[in-house]
């Protein structure tokens, strides 16, 4: 269990992407127990891809993705895929949080209900338990996930995009909401696209450019010249790319050491593994 | 009056067996196809419970051909023949990007050509008018032990995978991360749709069966905001529809399937017209409004 207390997540020369073409390029790394890290990256430089591949929505090419025994995550994906039209109205929704709880067969207990509303409470949608889930704005539902989340009492936490079409006063809230989660111990991972609030309010920052740029205190992450290196990779797949083989690589400057070296005699073969 | 009342709707039960089997036949599977029904239509699979009922036609008509109009070969022949389109465009649409609706009507086109050149191999249109519309006032025992049995496998099933069902059809992104029942129960799903459907071709046939399956649940989609509330509707509207629609086929001398599938249409038409959330309450400007 101390093991599970101090690395929750750690990446083993991960690669993953779709169709032999890499998304998250060799990346290796740890994250710490409690710890509060955003992932930030222009499009295509693979974040939604490294939330999908924590939760095992994505199989990896190579590497691995080390989950401490017994981790319980939660994930609010970019595009929930929710049919607002279901006959459900929002407690329904928001009582799916229970499921790790109670399971398929678990009786719901009455304290469940007061769970629920407690959750919606705190995302500020009291009193919304049976409002159905057509007659809710972009962001009621976005509040609504976070309600579920908090339900979930997961240790890991996976936002993708989570600020998405949310406005000023819901970003603040949602984000005293996720320094809550932090303060109680749980792990958060969240990609996010301001910088400005990143270096506000997250302690760490994760930058992604296909391949690990920089991972460390968010302000140090984020210096021009990390954002520099970002922003030269191509989104585009080559599809006459070579294949991936080992490289020499310049350790990635910084003050963490997060282990991102290759280990040189591994061989680099992807469509062996695909 | 009370006399006339009685006369009309309730006496021909009173009077005749095989009308009381009938009802029987046809509310037990109204209690377990209506349910099945809502899930199929919450899940944007209306239209795939018609292409399973013609995917049970080739099995059906295998067991026809060796053994003439035999429940057991036929019932068996069509669940084996469902299961195959079923599980085929199950797998295809959880394995590949193309969608169920799709690899269904792939599937399904395929084992209706297959069952129609099967049953004209034997010849006349009697038997096929038999296999696709069936005969509810000629309901045996076995037919009705038969229905009985797949009404109480669906419920049971229902009941266990309810949750499983309700998440994966609401937010199936959710039900994958935190739980690996989703595909399992999709597919149990599908063998539950299967089933019901070759429980009811004996009775209603296998065009249909669907009819009984799909009308209510979309009628009911029209007054419930809650998936249970909506699943308990659906299966009462089958239930009155089966009743309405036999005595129909009594006093009017109507086929009874139909007149049963047509009962559940008119149902549906008046749910469409004058529910909560039917055509007059949504389009019609509310005379006032709200201040907040």
């Amino acid at each position: 269990m101390t093991q599970n207390a101090q690395t929750p997540l750690s990446f083993d020369d991960l690669t993953l992407g779709y169709k032999s073409h890499p998304a998250v390029h060799h990346l290796s790394g740890a994250l710490r127990a409690g710890s509060l890290t955003a992932v930030v990256g222009a499009n295509g430089s693979g974040k939604s891809t490294l939330l999908k591949g924590i939760v095992g929505l994505l199989k990896p090419i190579s590497g691995r993705t080390r989950i401490a025994p017994g981790l319980k995550i939660a994930y609010l994906p970019q595009q929930s895929g929710i049919d607002v039209s279901f006959p459900a109205q929002l407690r329904d929704l928001v009582g799916l949080g229970l499921w790790p709880k109670r399971g398929l067969l678990g009786r719901r207990r009455p304290e469940d209900e007061a769970a629920v509303s407690g959750a919606l409470r705190a995302v500020g949608l009291a009193g919304f338990e049976r409002r159905s889930l057509d007659t809710l704005s972009g962001g009621q539902l976005q509040r609504a996930l976070f309600a579920r989340v908090i339900l979930q009492e997961a240790d890991l936490i996976l936002l993708d995009e989570p600020f998405n079409a949310v406005d000023a006063r819901t970003i603040a809230d949602l984000m005293s909401l996720i320094l809550r989660w932090k303060d109680e111990g749980r792990t958060v991972l969240a990609v996010v696209h301001d910088l400005d609030l990143v270096r506000e309010r997250f302690p760490e920052a994760l930058l992604l450019a296909r391949r690990l740029v920089a991972w460390g205190p968010a302000r140090e992450t984020l210096k021009p010249e990390n954002l520099l290196k970002a922003r030269r990779f191509h989104e585009a797949w080559d599809d006459a790319a070579p294949w991936c083989a080992p490289e020499p690589e310049e350790a990635s400057p910084g003050a963490h050491v997060h282990g991102h070296g290759h280990s040189h005699d591994h061989a680099h073969d992807h469509r062996g593994a695909a | 009056m009370i006399a006339l009342l009685h006369e009309i709707l309730i006496q021909p039960f009173a009077e005749f067996a095989f009308m009381r089997r009938a009802l029987l036949g046809a509310l037990l599977l109204a209690l377990s196809a209506c349910p099945v029904g809502v899930f199929l239509m919450l899940r944007g699979m209306s239209l795939a419970g018609d292409a399973m009922a013609h995917a049970i036609l080739p099995g059906a008509a295998a067991g026809f051909l060796l053994y003439g109009l035999e429940i057991l070969p036929m019932t068996v022949g069509g669940l084996i023949a469902g299961a195959l389109v079923a599980l085929g465009a199950g797998a295809v649409s959880r394995l590949t990007i193309q969608k169920e609706d799709a690899s269904m009507a792939a599937f399904y086109l395929m084992s209706l050509a297959l069952g129609v050149c099967l049953i004209s191999l034997r010849g006349s249109s009697v038997d096929l008018s038999n296999v696709l519309f069936g005969a509810v006032l000629a309901l045996n025992d076995e037919a009705l032990r038969l229905i009985a049995g797949v009404c109480a496998v669906t419920l049971t099933a229902l009941a266990i995978f309810w949750r499983a069902l309700a998440a994966d059809s609401l937010d199936p992104l959710f039900l994958r991360s935190v739980s690996k029942i989703g595909a399992p129960a999709h597919f149990l799903f599908l063998g539950l749709a299967v089933l019901n459907m070759v429980g009811g071709f004996q009775a209603l046939g296998t065009l249909l069966s669907v009819g009984l399956m799909m009308l209510p649940a979309a009628a009911a989609r029209f007054w419930a905001s809650r998936l249970f509330p909506m699943a308990v509707l659906a299966v009462g509207i089958g239930m009155v529809s089966s009743w309405a629609g036999l005595l129909l086929s009594y006093h009017l001398e109507l086929p009874s399937g139909p007149a049963i599938v047509l009962s559940a249409g008119a149902i549906y038409l008046v749910s469409l017209i004058a529910a909560p959330r039917g055509l007059i309450a949504t389009h019609l400007r509310a005379r006032g409004h709200r201040s907040a």
